[in-house]
């Protein structure tokens, strides 16, 4: 089972897409000149700190709001592995996986966890943090199958005969 | 010895029985404005270095918010709220959304005789009420503001005298486009345009702010037209009353003379990137655009709206052009709204705006992308003047404008 | 067993005698809308997926809202992308700048009831107003069904909300919404259907209806839906077939949960900063002073919103030092205001009118805001930062309560303004007049 090690950034309720990602930064060509920005409305300096392969853990409702996929893309961008939250709002769990940003629902570690200590994943199982495990449920097959393509860009490459890997993930299109 | 209209002006805001070109005179201010293109600049002077920060009359002060309306970024709100703020604790009289600057300083403010500053080049736009206006930066501001005076150098007159009338279809923004075509760009630098002769009679003073305006493109310090009649028709009709009504003596001393017949003009525009680059609209027809404005201290007023929808009656704007219409003040815009211009407008497809200063100004509203080309009735067409510093702007009147805006491409009214 | 609204629609589109909760379907778009902020985005991926051609061009509609008119030069390239897209692959429904996308869906016919509809902006749940599923995805989705034409969809379950009774005078759609968000909390319909239902419902005009609908997004729910009846085929310009006319929550249908409301019970509130479920009543926050009031957006610039305001503002001017932003949310609404006097009453009040689109709703221009200011706004997000700096207070609140605060410069109820000879006032402010405000 996949596992890896990462340092956390601790966020609150309802972190919606304007604070990911404000609109005045949408336009920008690409996700590169706009990750700077992230997160910038609550924290303008979080986005030159996070390193890559660090971890978010956030309250409630995280990705509220817009349908903006720039969010997920940012945070990707920002070298984030995987965003842990109590909830995620629907169009940001989606467009995340869609571009392949593992995310995790856990109702507890948010409460026990601190900013700037290092916790460890094993993906579909648990987190583990001071000694302690938090179980994490594991996704619809149909999600696993678009992660395990590479995201929805990957899978429909396939569809349409462009990647030549063994062909899972396509069917349900 | 005799003086001009200008020279009558300074001096009698100097206190002096005569005042004469060349010479410098410190002299009473009737009234400053001050938009917010820089008017944090000068609040921000006040704050920081004055020693005894005061006012020396507020009521001779005007704020107007009229660059970024609404505003774009919370650069321009914070600019705008220090001007706000400002103005309420100062007791200014502050206007916010409710036109360009100059359109609101005519129609509320600016009367015959008086010597006005502005924190705006197209100040000089007043001088169509036969006042004395022009654009100052915003340290002359400050100084207006705390001492309620300033210097200026009487600047020499050259003297315009237009004859005739205008052809059908032909516009006062032809004729000066013509004429800083003819003289050149900083054809009149430091100096005075006097517009006079029986051509004049024939403008309304809508007409003559349209010359006014652009005189500053053709260097000018401001630009004047005696207040005769029409004029003071106008301020009467809005309830004010001339400081003083002067006409240039018949033994003044003038720069330079020139003559334009008004019945020899002909649609025009001012090709990229300036606005003496004249050249007869019919040249540049078939010129790809992929937006048109019509709008701006110069050419928005209900004149101007009523040639473009009297064009776009009936008619669709192009599909790949973006066709802004913006009314130059509130006024201007209640007024082409009872005329039904508004809905003119609307029902070919352009793009109605909140009169400001928009697509003129290059932010906020319309702002044109790489290698676009811009058709507009604005004040200028510099290089990047409306966005980004590939694309290109030609300077036309009205009607020309609309009716590029229907055929997709540069195409005088007549061609339509 | 029976079914809810939106279990009907989706077992309809897939050809299935019925579909459950939970269950994940492939189901086929029906229409598509695409606005200009996603088009760059869409068209890099449709490309890099490599499609070769789109699914039915006529199901596409692509609307330039959020960036009309444009603030920035990159703007422009949106637009530019847009039309390249549109004439290689032969889209038609193209708007340039006729209003806000979910306005013009419905408005210009592009959604009837029972469609399935998806769209690239989280407020496409707002078909739901006449019977549609529709909501928002983003844009490799989007991208996705350009090519095929389907997308994967979990079936949701339902929370059925039932409004008894008759609303009372000068409370609109938006208070009812915006107090269901409050109880729901921003997350309390994640996944989920809402259905309403009940005598309120069936009284209120297609438009108030969109309100509801389009904020149903703020509790993160998938849609809201509305049945179809007389007034949606009127708006929608058809006659509703078997299907639509089945598009009612059945008596043994299973609801997640039933929320059941009394009209008469229900008083002007607003979303206080910075979450959209924080609401409180407009008396508790009565007297705030305000720098800023928005009304627009395809939650309220509706005619019917513009009227509210106009009602109120009519013969009044708005306070001194304060600004009002009025952008209709289509260009027939703003024609239909126009030719109503609407717009005249709200001009004359001194409210700044701009052009038809997403305007300061979504925080590219239109009235940004900056360190300390405040804002009432028609539209539907409150967050941090979405009108300028994370230093501006957003307060949400229907047509009628912003346009009272507008008159009065401090947040106040429509009632308070609501009379005769209420505040005079000029189009200029002197600090004199600033400082001192009408006594309500």
């Amino acid at each position: 089972m996949e596992q890896f090690t990462g340092k956390v950034w601790v966020l609150g309720d309802d972190i919606d897409t304007d604070i990911i990602i404000p609109t005045e930064y949408l336009a920008m060509k690409t996700i590169e000149d706009m990750k700077q920005y992230g997160f910038s409305p609550l924290r303008p300096e979080l986005a030159a700190k996070i390193g890559k392969g660090d971890i978010i853990v956030a309250g409630k409702n995280f990705g509220c709001g817009s349908s903006r996929e720039q969010a997920p893309e940012v945070v990707k961008a920002l070298g984030i592995r995987c965003v842990i939250a109590r909830s995620f709002a629907r169009i940001f769990f989606r467009n995340a996986i869609n571009n392949g940003l593992l995310l995790m629902e856990q109702p507890d570690l948010y409460d026990d966890v601190a900013e700037g200590d290092q916790i460890t994943v094993t993906v579909n199982q648990a987190v583990h943090y001071n000694g302690k495990n938090y179980p994490i449920a594991s996704l619809p097959d149909n999600l696993v199958e678009i992660l395990n393509a590479g995201g929805l860009v990957k899978a429909m490459r396939k569809r349409n005969g462009l990647e030549k890997e063994e062909d899972h993930g396509t069917d349900h299109y | 010895m005799g003086m001009t209209i200008a020279e009558k002006i300074i001096a009698l805001a100097a206190g002096v029985p005569e005042a004469k070109a060349g010479n410098i005179y410190t002299v009473n201010l009737d009234r400053m404005m001050s938009n917010d293109g820089t008017t944090h600049l000068t609040v921000d002077m006040y704050h920081n270095k004055l020693k005894n920060p005061h006012i020396a009359d507020t009521k001779k002060m005007v704020f107007i918010v009229d660059h970024n309306v609404p505003s774009d970024s919370p650069k321009t709100a914070a600019s705008q709220k220090k001007m706000r703020d400002f103005a309420r604790e100062h007791g200014i009289d502050f206007w916010e959304g409710k036109g360009v600057c100059h359109q609101i300083m005519m129609e509320h403010y600016v009367c015959p005789g008086e010597l006005i500053f502005g924190a705006d080049s197209h100040t000089c736009t007043y001088g169509a009420l036969g006042a004395f206006g022009t654009g100052v930066g915003c340290t002359d501001l400050l100084y207006g503001m705390v001492t309620g005076t300033s210097w200026v150098l009487a600047p020499e007159t050259m003297k315009f005298r237009l004859t005739g009338k205008l052809p059908e279809g032909v516009y006062p923004r032809d004729l000066m486009l013509t004429i800083i075509g003819t003289i050149g760009a900083n054809g009149a630098n430091y100096r005075v345009m006097e517009f006079c002769g029986d051509g004049a009679e024939t403008l309304s003073v809508d007409d003559r702010m349209v010359l006014c305006n652009l005189a500053v493109e053709a260097g000018a310090k401001t630009a004047i037209f005696q207040a005769d009649q029409i004029a003071l028709e106008y301020l009467k009709a809005r309830g004010r009353e001339p400081k003083a009504v002067f006409c240039s003596d018949a033994d003044a001393v003038y720069h330079s003379e020139y003559t334009f017949d008004l019945s020899k003009i002909r649609p025009v525009v001012a090709k990229p990137d300036f606005v003496d680059a004249l050249a007869p609209a019919s040249e540049v027809c078939g010129v790809h655009i992929d937006q048109a404005f019509l709008g701006s201290c110069n050419n928005g007023r209900i004149g101007e709206l009523r040639t473009g929808a009297a064009i776009l009656k009936g008619r669709k704007v192009a599909d790949h052009v973006r066709f802004l219409v913006v009314p130059a003040s509130q006024e201007v815009y209640l007024q082409a709204m009872e005329e039904g211009l508004l809905q003119i407008f609307m029902e070919s497809g352009a793009i109605v705006m909140n009169p400001n200063c928009s697509v003129c100004w290059g932010s906020c509203q319309g702002v044109i992308g790489e290698g676009e080309v811009l058709i507009s009735t604005g004040t200028r067409n510099f290089k990047g003047r409306a966005g980004h510093p590939s694309s290109k702007v030609y300077l036309a009147s009205a009607a020309t404008v609309a009716a590029s805006a229907v055929k997709g491409e540069i195409c005088t009214a007549d061609r339509l | 067993m029976g079914q809810t609204i939106i279990e009907k629609i989706i077992a309809h589109n897939i050809g299935a005698p019925s579909v459950k909760p939970g269950q994940i379907v492939t189901v086929q778009a029906d229409r598509v809308m695409v606005d200009d902020i996603m088009m760059p985005f869409i068209v890099s991926k449709f490309n890099e997926m490599g499609f070769g051609k789109v699914w039915d061009p006529d199901k596409v509609v692509m609307i330039y809202d959020h960036l009309v008119p444009a603030s920035q030069q990159d703007d422009v390239r949106h637009y530019q992308v847009g039309d390249r897209f549109a004439e290689k692959y032969g889209i038609r429904n193209v708007h340039r700048s006729d209003g806000i996308c979910h306005q013009l869906m419905t408005e210009a016919g592009y959604v009837k009831p029972g469609d399935v509809v998806f769209g690239t902006d989280s407020h496409t749940t707002t078909y739901g107003c006449v019977g549609a599923f529709s909501t928002g995805i983003g844009y490799t989705e989007m991208a996705a069904i350009l090519g095929t034409g389907t997308l994967w969809v979990k079936v949701p379950e339902t929370i059925k909300v039932v409004i008894e009774g008759e609303m009372p005078e000068g409370v609109m759609s938006k208070d009812l919404i915006l107090r269901l968000i409050g109880d729901l909390g921003a997350d309390g319909a994640t996944y989920r259907a809402l259905e309403f239902s009940g005598p309120a419902v069936d009284a209120m005009s297609v438009a108030s209806r969109m309100t509801m609908a389009n904020m149903a997004i703020e509790a993160g729910a998938k849609c809201a839906l509305f049945t179809p009846d007389a007034k949606t085929a009127e708006y929608c310009n058809v006659e509703l077939d078997q299907f639509q006319k089945g598009l009612t929550g059945d008596a043994d249908a299973v609801y997640e949960r039933t929320m059941v409301y009394q009209a008469e019970e229900l008083v002007p509130v607003m979303a206080c900063p910075s979450q959209v479920d924080k609401i409180q009543e407009v008396r508790e926050l009565e007297g705030t002073p305000i720098d800023q009031v928005f009304i627009g957006s395809c939650t309220n610039g509706r005619l019917e919103d513009l009227e509210a305001a106009a009602r109120v503002l009519k013969g009044k001017k708005v306070a001194p030092f304060v600004k009002l932003v009025v952008t209709p949310a289509s260009r027939k609404v703003y024609e239909d205001a126009l030719k109503a006097g609407i717009l005249k009453v709200l001009v004359e009040a001194g409210a700044i009118l701009t052009h038809p689109g997403c305007g300061l709703c979504c925080g590219r221009t239109g009235g940004i805001l900056s360190d300390g200011e405040r804002v009432v706004a028609t539209n539907n997000r409150n967050f941090l930062g979405r009108m300028g700096t994370s230093k501006v207070e957003i307060y949400l609140a229907s047509p009628a309560t912003a346009a009272a605060c507008a008159a009065a410069g401090t947040i106040t109820a429509e009632r308070n303004v609501s009379y005769e000879g209420a505040q005079e006032g000029k189009d200029q402010c002197h600090a004199a007049s600033g400082g001192s405000r009408h006594p309500l």
